[in-house]
């Protein structure tokens, strides 16, 4: 393997210390955090290595030059853990920023509210309390609350500010002025000497609403930080070729067109470009959903995603001139993805009707007790407390509040959210459109005539398939996941040889194994079929190596058709590829040979019959179609490109998430439309009360508290699922979805 | 009822000290990896000769 070009990844700052991050797999337990640590703590020159349990990373930090980091890397690989370079995205860099912000307004705001609700009692439990002691209370509140809601309230007031602007409404404009009012009019009742002062409801109103968005911006970051892990542990490096020779591994956008790349067999081309030397066969179904393998040679385009099967390739790194495949899927999903950006949230649908209807009530509760002949400053107290009543905390918190819970059950499922509203989308899919290379199927092939062959026939096998990077004998390999590599030779293009037992034992094409007369009756059948063969002295077999349906894919799909969704199967694959899986499947409906923008097509047809859509797919050629879709879903060993592109994606093998993320939207919609409608009872019982006069600071406070912890408990529910794994079977099921298929070695075997 | 004066700015003295210190703690990224302070606690790396095994 070339070494790693670090120094691109290093970050230096101002006073000479230099910082680098890491993703780190592997990391299954908390005495990870001390083996790591300690591992690392005696390495020359290194000032802090200190592991984020959260987030699985590893931040290294030193001033010396005597620090050499690929020696810490190597000195991780040999306790078992792999590590991939990692360069903090800027979105996730603002959202980090972001959180800290809302957690210091929540500190800032809950300081306040107890401090003035301290006060506050005072004032309530002392009914003859006398008139300057109340005015002092008061005014140290009023020293209190408004600097705190001046810092606390920014997130509100400039959400609610950019949405007036833009001549909207939005859920913050009703908080932000029912905040600013509720102070406004505490101030001036405390210069007057009046009763009443609301400090504690605006700012235990600002508290508690900071500390839902708190918690769902953390949710959201967290499930963002493992998505970033796995990108970067699949991820985009490249080896580049310099022009003396020299062969560095580098991140794929430190690439620029016009550079070499080498591609080996066995692994993903990174990058778009021509071929400059070699040939091979490429596994292009990640790119075109296309199974059958195409020969490529000089001077042939080719498309980052590929597969290389057979030889080594170098490729001159093109830039996007308009014309590749790629180009024309950007274009499609930039056009599919402005066309998805219409939906409107629950939560804005019911503020839309809100905002005016509470600012309506306080307008005919002001007009209604001047026609009384109240004076204009009671009439006005009245209805402000209209507006302080109905100041949308638990309304402001249904959502929200249903959104954190469900998408922390989602996240132990191994399901994560890539987009805020996809759960609702979720909730309202009618028609399921899968894909098939890749989703319906196993991302790699598969050894099917595993049961037919002799078992230490296959366990040698295996040994010897380990020695090759070749995708098929990575097939073979995984029949037997734990077997040890043997000392091989690999001759090229044709397949690997061993001495055991002192006989030669060869694994590789049939013509290298001396098999053809076999492969050919059996490639006569099926087309689809690649072969391995296998020779040990008089010892024989072929193994037969094809796509096959994910395990669960059968249960999965019938469990769909249970819920009354319609499914349907678009492919790019051969038509006669996608009838026998359909078949398979028991689905009638599906196409084949289809074009990405033949799907997107379908799916607008879809859309105007009024069917929600519901796209999973995982190929580069699916990226505009589950753009396109009311709402997506792409497994995580896909290519980046989709991952970005859909609302959610899971981890695993397994089809079984699906059904579990669908479940769970339904009940976290359910809540969602419990919470709504427990906010509006609240309003039912509270408005009248305020518009009629009778509001007092304390009614204020404990109906809004109230109301507030009752839809979060109320939430909690959406949670609380049948389907709940253990963590221990999460991390399991991380686990096999990251597992190497080129025999990872396990951290106990390393140790010895 | 002199008192109050004394106890009331003792009483949002003590609150803004608490404020500082949470303040301080966040700034310093003690809120950055919840899971695993949660877990270092429990670790006996400041014992001698244990991490030899």
């Amino acid at each position: 393997m070339a070494p790693f070009d670090y120094d691109s990844l290093v970050t230096h700052s101002e006073d000479g210390a230099r910082r680098f991050e890491a993703a780190v797999e592997g990391m299954t337990c908390a005495a990870c955090i001390g083996e790591i640590e300690a591992g690392l703590r005696d390495l020359p020159g290194l000032d802090h290595a200190r592991v984020n349990y959260t987030n699985r990373r590893l931040a290294l930090e030193w001033r010396d030059d005597a620090f050499d980091l690929a020696s810490a890397f190597e000195r991780l690989r040999l306790m078992g853990y792999t590590v991939r370079p990692f360069e903090l995205a800027e979105s996730e860099r603002e959202e980090i920023e972001t959180s800290r912000f809302l957690l210091r307004c929540l500190a800032i705001a809950g300081f306040a509210a107890m401090n003035i609700m301290l006060l506050s009692v005072g004032v309530w439990v002392g009914g003859d309390i006398d008139p300057s002691t109340r005015d002092l209370f008061h005014g140290v509140s009023a020293l209190i609350a408004l600097p705190a809601a001046a810092f606390a309230g920014k997130p509100f007031f400039k959400s609610a500010f950019t949405a007036l602007r833009a001549g909207r409404l939005n859920m913050d404009v009703p908080i932000s002025l029912g905040v600013l009012l509720a102070l406004a009019m505490s101030v001036y009742e405390t210069l007057t000497h009046a009763e009443h002062a609301y400090f504690d409801s605006a700012t235990m109103l600002l508290a508690f609403l900071l500390l839902g968005r708190f918690l769902d911006h953390a949710m959201r970051r967290k499930t963002r930080a493992v998505a970033a892990n796995l990108a970067a542990l699949r991820a985009p490096l490249a080896c580049r070729l310099s022009s003396d020779g020299a062969e560095t591994v580098v991140p794929l956008v430190k690439i620029a067109p016009g550079d070499i790349v080498r591609v080996r067999p066995g692994e993903r081309l990174p990058v778009d470009g021509v071929v400059a030397t070699g040939a091979s066969q490429l596994d292009e179904s990640l790119v075109t959903g296309e199974t059958k393998r195409r020969a490529v040679a000089c001077g042939d385009q080719v498309y980052a995603g590929s597969m290389n099967y057979d030889g080594a390739l170098t490729i001159r790194v093109e830039a996007a001139n308009g014309a590749t495949l790629l180009d024309d899927i950007e274009r499609l999903l930039e056009k599919a993805t402005n066309a998805r950006s219409r939906y409107m949230r629950l939560a804005d649908r019911v503020s839309r009707l809100y905002a005016p209807m509470v600012h309506l009530a306080a307008l005919s509760t002001a007009l209604f007790w001047l026609w009384r002949g109240a004076s204009l400053h009671d009439a006005l107290i009245t209805a402000i407390c209209v507006l302080i009543i109905t100041c949308p905390c638990a309304l402001a918190l249904a959502v929200p509040a249903v959104q954190v819970v469900a998408s922390g059950a989602l996240f132990r499922a191994g399901v994560l959210l890539n987009s805020t509203d996809a759960i609702e989308r979720l909730a309202e899919a009618d028609t399921i459109v899968f894909d098939k290379t890749g989703t319906l199927t196993s991302p790699e092939p598969r050894v099917v005539n595993a049961s037919g062959i002799d078992a230490g026939v296959i366990d040698l096998a295996a040994r010897l398939a380990r020695a090759s990077r070749h995708p098929l004998a990575r097939a073979v390999a995984q029949e037997r996941p734990r077997a040890e590599p043997l000392e091989a030779r690999e001759a090229h293009g044709q397949g690997v040889c061993a001495m055991v037992e002192g006989v030669e034992a060869r694994l590789g094409s049939p013509a290298f194994c001396g098999l053809e007369d076999e492969a050919a009756r059996l490639g006569a059948l099926e087309d689809d079929l690649s072969l391995v063969a296998f020779r040990h002295g008089e010892r024989r077999a072929l193994f037969q190596i094809r796509q096959v349906l994910r395990s669960d894919a059968v249960e999965t799909i019938a469990a769909l058709q249970a819920r009354g969704f319609v499914i349907e199967i678009l492919s790019g694959d051969r038509i006669e590829a996608v009838e026998k899986i359909a078949r398979a499947l028991g689905l009638s409906a599906w196409s084949g040979g289809l074009k990405p923008a033949h799907k997107v097509a379908r799916l607008e047809a879809l859309r105007a019959e009024g069917r929600r859509v519901l796209m999973i797919g995982d190929g580069l050629n699916d990226a505009p179609a589950l753009a396109a879709a009311y709402v997506s879903i792409s497994p995580i060993d896909a290519t980046q490109i989709t991952q970005a592109a859909a609302d959610a994606v899971f981890l695993g093998e397994r089809l079984a998430p699906i059904v579990l993320t669908l479940d769970l939207a339904r009940k976290a919609r359910a809540r969602m439309r419990e919470n709504l409608a427990l906010s509006v009872i609240y309003n039912l019982f509270a408005v009248p009360l305020a518009m009629a006069g009778w509001l007092t600071p304390l009614i204020a406070a404990a109906a809004m508290s109230g109301s507030s912890i009752l839809v979060t408990l109320n939430a909690l529910r959406a949670g609380a699922s049948p389907l709940h794994l253990s963590p221990a079977l999460r991390e399991r099921a991380q686990l096999v979805a990251l597992a190497d298929s080129s025999g990872q070695k396990t951290r106990m075997e390393a140790a010895r | 009822m002199i008192v109050l004066l004394f106890l009331i700015p003792l009483a949002q003295l003590l609150g803004l000290i608490a404020l500082g210190a949470f303040m301080w703690s966040l700034k310093r990224g003690q809120f950055d990896d919840l899971d695993g302070a949660a877990h270092r606690v429990l670790m006996d790396d400041d014992i001698e000769g244990e991490h030899e095994r």
